[in-house]
């Protein structure tokens, strides 16, 4: 088979070239990782404004590893200027927590360590008050669903695969191109359909390891937010990687070099960063919102983030996939005519 | 005597540029027929369009009775490209039996084919070494083992010479004058003219247009010149 021995070259050279396979695999697990650490550090040291606290809380504060800071009165304008990560504010018949909400985890952590200790007072205090006192919580930034790690955590595994398939697929037949094998091999009796088939397999299989590495290590080494099913999450990266390998071979068409390859980073994959839900889109223009539609990676994460944020199944996601495939195929297919350039039949 | 190619009134231009004007050619079965030109002149751009790699603008390419581009034909054309067109990761022998994979060559049949070829081009003993590795001329020969790895009919060759040095050039006529012998048919390009000289049939190549055609002796007699590059000077004068 002619297919077999294309493939069988393709993952020759790619194991050759270890280096190329290292970027493959280890690169997005390392981005991941420092995306990780820096939303999701917790190690800082808390910082606390209070105002009308006892003796007592401000010490049970302390012993916590809290930072406390006494006023005499504040607002949310003394939290910033003082970089407070809070403020409590205890008043007669309960308290207000003000949260800064930078940093969505700290801000979580903080809550959570605060509401702990005022319920433990609120025992202590019984026999005065029947019932603990009530916490109240504001926020400066965002609200108190906000998780940033939690919310990106998805598109940003989608995004990895997309981005790493892309690039080295692309970069792959472009090799071929500069070099002159690819109207060598056209020399041949292969059909051009078999090209694009095998470049599809042979990167394929490189991307299904790939994908499966990234998911697993996503879920069970940084403990990403997985509510639905693995293999969910899988089938979903994996259509994201079939149109990231079709796209990036039928980009490779327009650039003469490698580097050229790498100007279309800017062009084809940052904007869909922006319209992939990392960034609110609230205040855009509808039609400009709507921009995204016409981007794989829109509804890639759209589906990730259905499945393992919000623990939906495949069946709920359907319209994502059907749309992905649909992206899928109109590459290919523009594939197999691009290859026309050099050969008719 | 078979017409092996039969070209007809082919042209292509790149743009404005006319690379091709009106290309007439014949070879016939078993010749070794040899394109001369200067690099620019055409050459190149004539020899894909005979595998089918490229297409003209307007005209024909017949070979074999049929007309190209043809999948099945492939099978049985040999091409050699200008540029070493082999995958550096791997080594040459990886390199020959993927292109032999692709002619549907496998098992022993594949093997032998790539231990004949790579004693013809004299590479045996590197064959196992990546293609990396190879120094310039090691290149030209494994491109040419890749030519000749599916024992095709008909060999077009794009300046197979270049960059072989001369005991190993003499050794690459020998073998293609043997292969003449065994009945195939070589189309090859050179700029260098006495390879020119070794061909049996001449085609005289620039601006995109054939000069002149015949053998070395009939074109020397023909314009009165003693060489082959006296023929092309005189050749040149005369389609100003």
């Amino acid at each position: 088979m002619r297919i077999t021995a294309l493939v069988k070259r393709i993952m020759l050279q790619m194991f050759r070239d270890k280096r190329t396979l290292a970027l493959l695999f280890l690169a997005p697990l390392l981005v991941l990782t420092l995306m990780y650490l820096i939303f999701d550090s917790n190690e800082e040291e808390m910082k606390l404004g209070v105002v009308g606290g006892n003796d007592m809380l401000i010490e049970t504060l302390e012993t916590q590893g809290i930072q406390v800071e006494d006023f005499e009165s504040a607002d949310n304008g003394t939290v910033l200027e003082n970089r407070l990560d809070g403020l409590l504010e205890i008043e007669a018949d309960g308290a207000m927590l003000t949260l800064e909400n930078d940093d969505p985890a700290k801000a979580k952590a903080l809550l959570a360590q605060i509401s702990q200790i005022l319920a433990l007072q609120g025992q202590g205090s019984a026999e005065q008050n029947t019932s603990s006192p009530a916490l109240e919580t504001d926020y400066i930034y965002g609200n108190e669903d906000t998780e940033f790690f939690d919310m990106i955590g998805p598109i940003l595994v989608g995004f990895f695969v997309f981005f790493f398939v892309f690039l080295i697929s692309g970069i792959g037949l472009l090799k071929e191109r500069v070099s002159g094998t690819l109207e060598r091999v056209l020399a041949t009796p292969v059909k051009r359909w078999e090209i694009v088939a095998a470049y599809l397999t042979g990167f394929g299989i490189f991307a299904v390891i790939q994908t499966t590495i990234v998911v697993f290590f996503a879920i069970w080494i940084l403990d990403m937010v997985m509510e639905g099913e693995i293999w969910h999450v899988i089938v979903i990266n994996l259509m994201l990687a079939l149109v990231a390998l079709s796209l990036g071979i039928l980009l490779s068409t327009f650039a003469g070099s490698e580097f050229q390859m790498v100007q279309f980073i800017p062009l084809v994959i940052v904007p869909q960063i922006f319209f992939s839900g990392l960034f609110p889109l609230d205040g855009m223009a509808d039609w400009l919102q709507n921009l995204g539609r016409i981007m794989p990676l829109y509804y890639g994460a759209d589906a990730l983030k259905a499945v393992m944020y919000r623990g939906e199944g495949l069946i709920d996601v359907w319209e994502d996939l059907l749309v992905l495939g649909l992206f899928a195929l109109l590459f290919i297919v523009l594939n197999i005519l691009a290859l026309k350039r050099y050969r008719k039949l | 005597m078979n017409h092996m190619i039969r070209v007809k009134g082919l042209s292509k231009s790149f743009g404005k540029q006319r690379v091709l004007k009106d290309i007439e050619l014949t070879v016939a079965e078993g010749q070794i027929y040899g394109l001369i030109g200067p690099s620019g002149s055409g050459k190149t751009t004539l020899v894909k369009m005979i595998v089918g790699i490229d297409s003209p603008d307007s005209g024909t390419v017949t070979v074999m009775d049929k007309r190209v581009p043809d999948l099945g034909l492939l099978q049985d054309i040999g091409y050699m490209a200008q540029s070493d067109a082999l995958y550096l990761e791997l080594t040459g022998k990886e390199n020959l039996a993927f292109f032999a994979s692709l002619f549907n060559l496998k098992g022993s049949r594949l093997k032998e084919r790539i231990d004949y070829v790579a004693k013809i081009v004299d590479l045996e003993t590197s064959l196992n070494k990546k293609v990396a590795a190879y120094s310039g001329g090691m290149k030209r020969r494994l491109s040419l083992a890749i030519a000749l790895v599916h024992d095709p009919k008909l060999l077009i060759l794009d300046e197979p010479t270049v960059g072989i040095d001369p005991e190993l050039r003499q050794s690459v006529w020998q073998e293609l004058l043997e292969l003449m012998a065994q009945g195939k048919t070589i189309v090859l390009t050179t700029h260098v003219m006495d390879e020119a000289a070794k061909c049996e049939m001449i085609a005289l190549v620039r601006d995109g247009g054939i000069l002149a055609s015949g053998s070395p002796e009939e074109l020397k007699a023909k314009f009165g010149a003693s060489d082959l590059e006296g023929v092309f000077l005189a050749a040149g004068r005369g389609a100003k």
